[in-house]
C-alpha cells in the first residue's frame, strides 16, 4: 500500500488499526486514536518524517491505510481536517453522533491493544 | 428453506478455520496488507471510513427467525447494536474488530450462514424475487435455481478470479421485482409453447460507472441446461473480458463492446464444445435443494377475513398500513407483509437488534419462521394469516417498525453513502433523511403515489440512482457535496437508465428539487398515471427548469 500524493500543508497522519479498524493518528510518539493528539506537520520537512512515519508502521503491519491529511487550525491550535470526507473520518458517522470518535467511542483500547 | 448438508457446514467450517488462520499470518506478519487484502475481501471483510466491515451473505434474501436472532445477538456482542440491509440482500456490521471476526464466522456457521464471495472478483451472493413462493403471477419458485448456483458457485475452481465481480439475479414471476436486468446475468423463469419450463437468459446489465441494460442472449433455456450455459457464459467471459482495465472489465463492457449477437454466438459455441452433462447438476440433487422450498403446511381459509376487515374498519391506522404494505398472497386468506425500514429521519436498511429479535419472533410466531429481506432494503413476513396482521401491525407499531410506505416516496433506497463508505463521495443517509421529514405527511405520499426514489454516494451506484424514477448521485464538486438528480429510471422489466436532469445541487438544495419535481408530476398527470408514467409521456424538459430555477435562485 502506497502513501497518497502529499497534500497542502499544514498536514497530520492518520491510518487504520490493523487489529481493530479505528481511525489512529501519528503523535510523534505513538499511535492514538484521539485526533486532537495527532502530530501536525507544518513544513515539508515536517511532512515528510510523516511519511516515513507511516511506511514503517505499514511495513511493522501496526497500521492500514496510512496517508497525510491537511488540516486548518482551530482557535486551540488542535487539527481540523478541510476536507469533508477526513473530517467525518475523525469524527464519525454525521448521522449518528452518538457513535465513532465524536461520541468518545473507540474500538480500540486507548494505549494499544 | 434450504438446510446445509454434511458437505455443506463441512465446506463452511474449513472455511472459517482458513480464514482464522489467514488473520493470524497476517497479524504475525507473514502476510502483507497487499496480500491479504483478496483473502479478507473473499470473506466479506472491507476497511471502511471508521473501522472494518462485515458482509453477511443473505442467500436469495431468505432468513429464518433462528438466523435472524443470531445476527442480533453478532450486533451486540461484536458491534454496535445495529445492522444494515443492502441493496444486494446482505446484511452489513458497520463497526466490528478484525481480530473478532472468525469468532463472528464461528457463529454465523452456527447457523448455516457465511461472508463467503460477498465481495472480491467471483460470482456473488445471488438474489432472488423477494416474494417468491408467494406470488400469484408465479410461474415457479426462483430460489431453487438461486442455490443451485449458490452450490456450483461456490469456490467454483475456475471463476474464483474472474476480471471483476459477478452477480446474477433470478425471478420467477412474470413482474420483475428483483431489478434482473441491471444484473451480470438475469434469469427469468417462463414457460414455452410446450409448457416446459425454462430461462430467458439476459446478460450484460449493470449499475456503476457504465450502467447497461441486460440483453437477452437466449430466449429459451432448457431448465436442466442451466449450470452448463451459465458455465459457458462465465467461461466466455473469463477469457474475452478485460483485464487491463477494472473499469472496463465488468462483462456488460464486453457485450457492449462485441454486441449482443457475437456474445451469444461465442457463448453458443462454447456449449457446445462444453461436456453438458458432466457439469449440469444430478436430477436428485435438484430435487433434493427443491424440497426445501415447497410451500409450508397453510391452512384453508376463506378469502376475506371478518377480523382483518373488522380491524381495518375500526383503527384508520391499520387500514393504510395493510393498504399500503400488502402484498396478494396466492393462498385464499393469508398476506405477505412489507415491514418498512424506512421510518421518517431513519436511515434507510438500518435495522436494531432488539427490532431484529421482535421480527424474527413474528415470524416465528405467524409466518412459517421465514423472512425476506428486499433489495429495497426492507423485510418481508412472506405467508401471514389475514386474521393475524392486526395483532402484527402492533407488535410493529411498538418496535417503530410500522412505516406505510412501501414503494412510496418515503421508502427510499439509499446505500451507507460517505457517512460509512470509504469509496463514497457523498453523503446518502442525510438526502434520505431529509427527503423523508419533506413528504412524511402520510396523504400526501398516498396522493404522490408509487415513486422511487434511489440515492447512491458515489458512481458505483449500491443506491441503484440509475434505475429509481428519481435518482440521486452524490458526488464531489470544488471540495463540496453536489448531487446530480436523474429521472426517468426503471428497476422492473421495462429496465431504463435514468437521465440526468442538469448540473449538480448542493445538499440543501435537494429537498426543494425534488419536491417541485413532483410538483410537475402532479400538475401535469393525467388519468390516474403514475409518476414514471407521466415522466415517459412528457419527456424530460418540463421538470429541467427545476434545476434550472435551483441553480440561478438567489442564495
Amino acid at each position: 500500500m502506497s502513501v497518497a500524493k502529499r497534500p497542502p500543508l499544514p498536514v497530520i497522519l492518520l491510518a487504520n488499526d490493523l487489529l481493530d479498524g479505528e481511525v489512529v493518528f501519528w503523535t510523534g510518539k505513538q499511535w492514538s486514536p484521539e485526533p486532537i493528539e495527532a502530530l501536525i506537520a507544518h513544513n515539508e520537512t515536517g511532512a515528510s518524517g510523516l511519511e516515513a512515519e507511516a511506511a514503517k508502521a505499514l511495513a511493522a503491519n501496526r497500521v492500514v491505510d496510512a496517508y497525510l491529511v491537511d488540516v486548518s487550525l482551530d482557535a486551540s491550535g488542535g487539527a481540523v481536517p478541510r476536507h469533508y470526507r477526513e473530517k467525518i473520518k475523525t469524527e464519525g458517522p454525521s448521522v449518528r453522533r452518538d457513535l465513532g470518535k465524536q461520541a468518545g467511542l473507540f474500538n480500540i483500547a486507548r494505549n494499544g491493544n | 428453506m434450504y438446510r446445509y448438508d454434511e458437505f455443506d457446514a463441512r465446506f463452511v467450517r474449513e472455511r472459517v478455520a482458513q480464514f482464522r488462520d489467514q488473520v493470524a499470518r497476517r497479524l504475525d506478519g507473514a502476510l502483507n496488507e497487499d496480500e491479504f487484502k483478496p483473502l479478507r475481501l473473499k470473506n466479506g471483510v472491507y476497511l471502511q471510513l471508521h473501522a472494518y466491515m462485515l458482509r453477511i451473505a443473505i442467500p436469495y434474501g431468505t432468513l429464518s427467525s433462528r438466523q435472524l436472532r443470531q445476527l442480533a445477538l453478532i450486533g451486540e456482542k461484536y458491534d454496535r447494536g445495529y445492522g444494515h440491509f443492502t441493496t444486494r440482500t446482505n446484511m452489513q456490521f458497520n463497526w466490528p474488530r478484525l481480530r473478532d471476526v472468525p469468532a463472528i464466522l464461528d457463529l454465523l456457521a452456527d447457523v448455516e450462514m457465511h461472508c463467503i464471495q460477498t465481495s472480491g472478483n467471483c460470482i456473488r451472493n445471488v438474489t432472488a424475487d423477494h416474494f417468491a413462493g408467494v406470488a400469484a403471477d408465479e410461474i415457479e419458485d426462483p430460489r431453487p435455481t438461486a442455490e443451485l448456483i449458490r452450490q456450483w458457485s461456490s469456490l467454483h475452481p475456475e471463476f474464483d478470479y474472474l476480471p471483476r465481480k459477478f452477480k446474477i439475479a433470478v425471478t420467477g414471476s412474470a413482474q420483475d421485482r428483483a431489478v434482473i436486468k441491471a444484473h451480470d446475468i438475469g434469469l427469468r423463469i417462463l414457460r414455452n409453447a410446450k409448457g416446459e419450463i425454462g430461462y430467458e437468459v439476459m446478460v450484460g446489465g449493470g449499475l456503476g460507472r457504465t450502467p447497461m441494460i441486460a440483453k437477452t442472449i437466449r430466449s429459451f433455456l432448457p431448465k436442466d441446461e442451466l449450470l452448463a450455459y451459465l458455465e459457458s457464459v462465465l467461461r466466455v467471459y473469463n477469457l474475452e473480458g478485460r483485464r487491463d482495465n477494472k473499469y472496463k472489465a465488468r462483462v456488460k463492457i464486453l457485450v457492449h463492446e462485441i454486441g449482443a449477437e457475437t456474445f451469444s454466438r461465442l457463448v453458443e459455441e462454447e456449449y457446445a464444445r462444453l461436456d453438458g452433462p458432466s457439469i449440469v447438476a444430478d436430477p436428485e440433487e435438484v430435487a433434493r435443494i427443491a424440497a426445501y422450498f415447497a410451500s409450508p403446511h397453510y391452512e384453508k381459509l376463506p378469502a376475506r377475513s371478518a377480523a382483518f376487515e373488522k380491524g381495518k374498519a375500526k383503527n384508520r391506522a391499520f387500514a393504510t398500513w395493510a393498504a399500503v404494505n400488502l402484498f396478494a398472497h396466492k393462498i385464499p386468506g393469508y398476506a405477505a407483509a412489507t415491514i418498512s425500514l424506512k421510518a421518517i429521519g431513519e436511515a434507510p436498511g438500518d435495522v436494531t437488534c432488539a427490532q431484529m429479535r421482535v421480527l424474527a419472533d413474528l415470524a416465528q410466531q405467524y409466518s412459517f419462521d421465514e423472512l425476506r429481506i428486499t433489495h429495497a432494503q426492507n423485510v418481508v413476513l412472506p405467508h401471514v394469516e389475514q386474521d393475524d396482521l392486526l395483532a402484527i401491525w402492533q407488535t410493529l407499531v411498538e418496535a417503530g417498525l410500522a412505516t406505510a410506505n412501501a414503494g412510496l416516496i418515503t421508502d427510499i433506497i439509499a446505500c451507507p453513502g460517505l457517512d460509512y463508505c470509504s469509496l463514497a463521495t457523498a453523503r446518502s443517509i442525510p438526502i434520505a433523511q431529509a427527503l423523508a421529514h419533506r413528504f412524511a405527511d402520510q396523504k400526501r405520499q398516498l396522493d404522490i403515489g408509487e415513486l422511487n426514489v434511489k440515492i447512491s454516494g458515489c458512481i458505483n451506484a449500491c443506491g441503484h440512482h440509475h434505475v429509481g424514477h428519481i435518482g440521486i448521485l452524490g458526488l464531489e464538486k470544488s471540495g463540496k457535496e453536489s448531487y446530480q438528480i436523474t429521472l426517468g429510471g426503471d428497476a422492473t422489466l421495462n429496465a431504463a437508465i435514468g437521465e440526468n436532469l442538469g448540473p449538480g445541487l448542493a445538499a440543501q438544495d435537494v429537498p426543494d428539487a425534488i419536491e417541485r419535481i413532483v410538483d410537475v408530476y402532479l400538475a401535469h398527470r393525467q388519468n390516474g398515471e403514475s409518476f414514471i408514467e407521466s415522466v415517459r409521456r412528457l419527456g424530460l424538459e418540463p421538470f429541467k427548469a427545476v434545476i434550472q430555477e435551483k441553480l440561478h435562485a438567489p442564495a
